[in-house]
C-alpha cells in the first residue's frame, strides 16, 4: 500500500530534478498552483469523510437523543462500550466473524489455488474465473436473501443433509442461537473466498516456475514445496486478502441486516448493525458515536500490522 | 506423469465444486421464483407448473423500471464527477508533486480503510441540514466524498508510473498545465480511468447503507438499498422476493457476463491496490 510514497531517496530526487525539467521554468509555480487541481477532491473528502470523523468524535462526549440539547458526559459513552454487554458482545462477534470471513476463504483459497495452480491456470482463464467473480459483483443483499433461503428450514443446506444422511443435523441455521453467527460468517466466506482464490492464483503466477523445478529435484514434497516457495512468494498477495477480509467482517453490514437483523436475540449483533439502531432507532446518538469511533480505531489497529508485515520490500 | 494427470482431475474437480457452491443460491432462488407464490417450496425443487409470471408480477410490485432508473441516475451523479476530481488530484500528486503532496496522500490513505458506519450518524445530520434527505443527491454527494482515498489512489499510481519526458515535448511546444493534462494525460490514463469508472459504478449501483439511512423512498434508491426495501415488504412471500431478487441482480449481471474481462481485472487490480 505504501510502496510509492517510500522510493528511495536518490530516486525520488533525480525525479523531482526531471519533473522540474519536464516542467520547464514554470517548474516552480506549477508545485503551488498544481494544488487547484487537488482541490474539488479535497473539497469532497474534507466535507464528506474528514469533517464526519471530526463530528463522531464530537457527538462521541455527548448526551443526545438526536433533537433536543446535548449533554456533555465526557467519556461515559465510552465507558458502556465496553461495559454495556449488548455494546461490547457486538465487538466480540466482529472478531468472531474475521475467523470465517477471513479464516475461512484464505485458507480455503489457498488450498485451491494451489491445487489448481499448475494444472488448471489456463482454464481459469474463462468460465471458471467469471463464475468465481459473480458475489463480487452483486449486492450484498442478494447475497443475504439467496442465503438466508439457503439457510432456511426447507433450504438446499438442510436439503443437502438430509440427503447425505446427516438429517439429525438439520435446524433453521439463522434462528439458533449457537449457529446463527457462524451461518453469517459462512455467507461473509462465500462472497470472499472467489476473490481471494482468484488474487493468490494471479500472485501464484508470477512466482517462477524455476523455483518448483529446483525443489522436486531437490526431492521436496508438495508440502515442503508449499511452505518454502508458494508462502513466502504470496506474502503480498496473502496480506491483501487478509485486509480486505478483515475489513468486510468488521464493518458487516449488508448481510447481517438482511439475514438475521442481528437476531436471534443480540446472537448475530456487530458493531455496523449497533449503530445503526442506537443512532437512528434507540436515539443514543453518543453511545452509537462512541461506537463508531471504537470501531474506526479497531479497524486500523488490526489493518495497520499486516500490511507492515506483508509489505513489498521494494526499496 | 501419472501424478500430474492425478494432480489435474483433482485441481478440476475443486474447481468444478467451487463454482457448484457459488451457482446454487442462485439456481436455488431461480427454482424458487417458479413456484406458487406465497407458498413455502424446498430449497432446490423444479416446480411442476413453472409459475414464469411471478416474474412479471415481481417487476410491478417492486417497481423495478423506477429503481433501475434511479439507480442509473445515482450512477451518472457519481460517477463521471468523482473519476474527473480524483483523475485530476491524482495527476497533481503524481505527476505535477505539488508542495505537501506527501502530507495529503498520507491523510487520504487514512481514509480508505474508513468504514462506512463510522460517519453515517453525522452524515445523517450533514444531509438533512442541506435539506436533502431523501433525495438522490443524499446518496450521491457523500459517495463521491467517500470514494476519493481510492479513486485518488488509484489515479496516483497510474501518474506516477507515466514518464515525464511525455510532459517535456509538450512543455517545449508551449502547453499550458490544463492543456498537458487535458490534451496529453487523460487520454493516455484512459485505461486507468475506465477500470476506475467500471469499479465505481458497481460500488454505487450496490451501495445499501447510505441508501437506507438517508432515503425512504426505494424508487429513490439505488438497486441494493431497493432490494433491501423489497425484501422487507415481500419477505414473506418467498418465491416472489426470490423473483424480484433475481431481476434485480439482470443488469448487473448482464453487464458482468459482456465486460467480464474489465470487470474482473478491474477487481483485481482495485484490491490489490487497495
Amino acid at each position: 500500500m505504501t510502496d510509492a510514497t517510500s522510493s528511495h531517496p536518490v530516486r525520488r530526487t533525480s525525479r523531482e530534478a526531471a519533473t522540474s525539467r519536464a516542467l520547464g521554468a514554470g517548474a516552480r509555480d506549477v508545485r503551488t498552483t498544481g494544488w487547484l487541481y487537488v482541490l474539488p477532491a479535497l473539497a469532497a473528502y474534507g466535507l464528506f469523510v474528514l469533517w464526519p470523523i471530526v463530528k463522531t468524535f464530537r457527538y462521541s462526549l455527548y448526551q443526545w437523543d438526536g433533537v433536543g440539547p446535548a449533554r456533555w458526559v465526557g467519556l461515559d459513552n465510552y465507558r458502556s462500550v465496553f461495559s454495556d454487554n449488548e455494546l461490547a458482545s457486538s465487538l466480540v462477534h466482529a472478531f468472531e466473524l474475521i475467523l470465517f470471513f477471513t479464516g475461512i476463504s484464505v485458507t480455503l483459497g489457498l488450498l485451491v489455488a494451489t491445487v489448481m495452480r499448475r494444472v488448471a491456470t489456463r482454464r481459469v482463464g474463462g468460465v471458471a474465473r467469471a463464475v468465481l467473480f459473480l458475489p463480487q459483483v452483486v449486492p450484498l443483499v442478494a447475497a443475504g436473501i439467496a442465503w438466508s433461503w439457503m439457510l432456511a428450514s426447507d433450504g438446499v443446506v438442510n436439503q443437502t443433509l438430509s440427503a447425505v444422511g446427516l438429517g439429525r443435523f438439520t435446524r433453521a441455521w439463522l434462528g439458533d442461537f449457537g449457529f446463527a453467527l457462524p451461518a453469517v460468517g459462512v455467507i461473509g466466506a462465500w462472497v470472499l473466498l472467489g476473490l481471494c482464490t482468484v488474487l493468490l492464483l494471479a500472485g501464484m503466477s508470477k512466482i517462477d516456475p524455476a523455483l518448483y523445478e529446483a525443489a522436486q529435484i531437490d526431492g521436496a514434497g508438495a508440502i515442503r514445496e508449499f511452505f518454502a516457495i508458494t508462502l513466502p512468494n504470496l506474502r503480498y498477495e496473502i496480506g491483501v486478502c487478509i485486509t480486505v477480509t478483515m475489513i468486510a467482517a468488521l464493518s458487516a453490514f449488508d448481510i447481517v441486516f438482511i439475514s438475521t437483523r442481528g437476531g436471534p436475540g443480540e446472537a448475530t449483533m456487530v458493531p455496523g448493525l449497533k449503530i445503526y439502531q442506537l443512532a437512528f432507532f434507540n436515539r443514543e446518538v453518543g453511545a452509537a458515536s462512541a461506537l463508531a469511533v471504537v470501531l474506526m480505531v479497531l479497524v486500523l489497529v488490526c489493518i495497520l500490522p499486516v500490511q507492515w508485515l506483508t509489505r513489498r520490500d521494494d526499496s | 506423469m501419472i501424478v500430474q494427470r492425478r494432480n489435474a482431475v483433482a485441481g478440476g474437480v475443486l474447481l468444478v465444486v467451487l463454482m457448484v457452491i457459488t451457482l446454487v443460491p442462485f439456481a436455488s432462488l431461480f427454482t424458487t421464483a417458479l413456484h406458487q407464490s406465497g407458498t413455502y417450496p424446498k430449497g432446490l425443487d423444479w416446480p411442476s407448473h413453472p409459475q414464469w409470471h411471478n416474474f412479471a408480477d415481481a417487476f410491478h410490485a417492486a417497481n423495478l423500471d423506477a429503481i433501475f432508473k434511479s439507480s442509473g441516475l445515482i450512477v451518472l451523479g457519481v460517477v463521471p464527477v468523482s473519476v474527473l476530481i480524483a483523475t485530476m488530484a491524482g495527476f497533481a500528486l503524481g505527476h505535477l508533486r505539488i508542495r505537501g503532496g506527501q502530507l495529503l496522500f498520507v491523510v487520504l490513505l487514512m481514509g480508505l480503510t474508513l468504514p462506512l458506519e463510522g460517519v453515517i450518524v453525522p452524515l445523517y445530520y450533514e444531509v438533512r441540514g442541506l435539506g436533502l434527505l431523501n433525495t438522490r443527491w443524499a446518496i450521491i454527494l457523500p459517495l463521491i466524498g467517500l470514494y476519493m482515498p481510492f479513486a485518488v489512489y488509484w489515479m496516483r499510481t497510474h501518474f506516477v508510473n507515466m514518464p515525464s519526458e511525455v510532459s517535456e515535448a509538450a512543455r517545449v511546444d508551449g502547453a499550458t498545465t490544463w492543456q498537458l493534462f487535458w490534451r496529453i494525460h487523460v487520454p493516455l490514463a484512459r485505461p486507468a480511468v475506465s477500470s476506475l469508472a467500471i469499479l465505481l459504478a458497481v460500488f454505487t449501483w450496490n451501495q445499501f447503507l447510505l441508501a437506507l439511512v438517508l432515503v425512504d423512498d426505494p424508487t429513490k434508491r439505488t438497486t441494493a438499498g431497493a432490494l433491501g426495501a423489497f425484501q422487507g415488504q415481500w419477505g414473506a412471500d418467498i418465491p416472489l422476493l426470490s423473483a424480484g431478487s433475481l431481476l434485480i441482480l439482470v443488469p448487473t449481471i448482464t453487464l458482468f457476463v459482456v465486460f467480464q474481462r474489465q470487470f474482473v481485472s478491474a477487481l483485481l487490480q482495485g484490491s490489490l491496490k487497495g
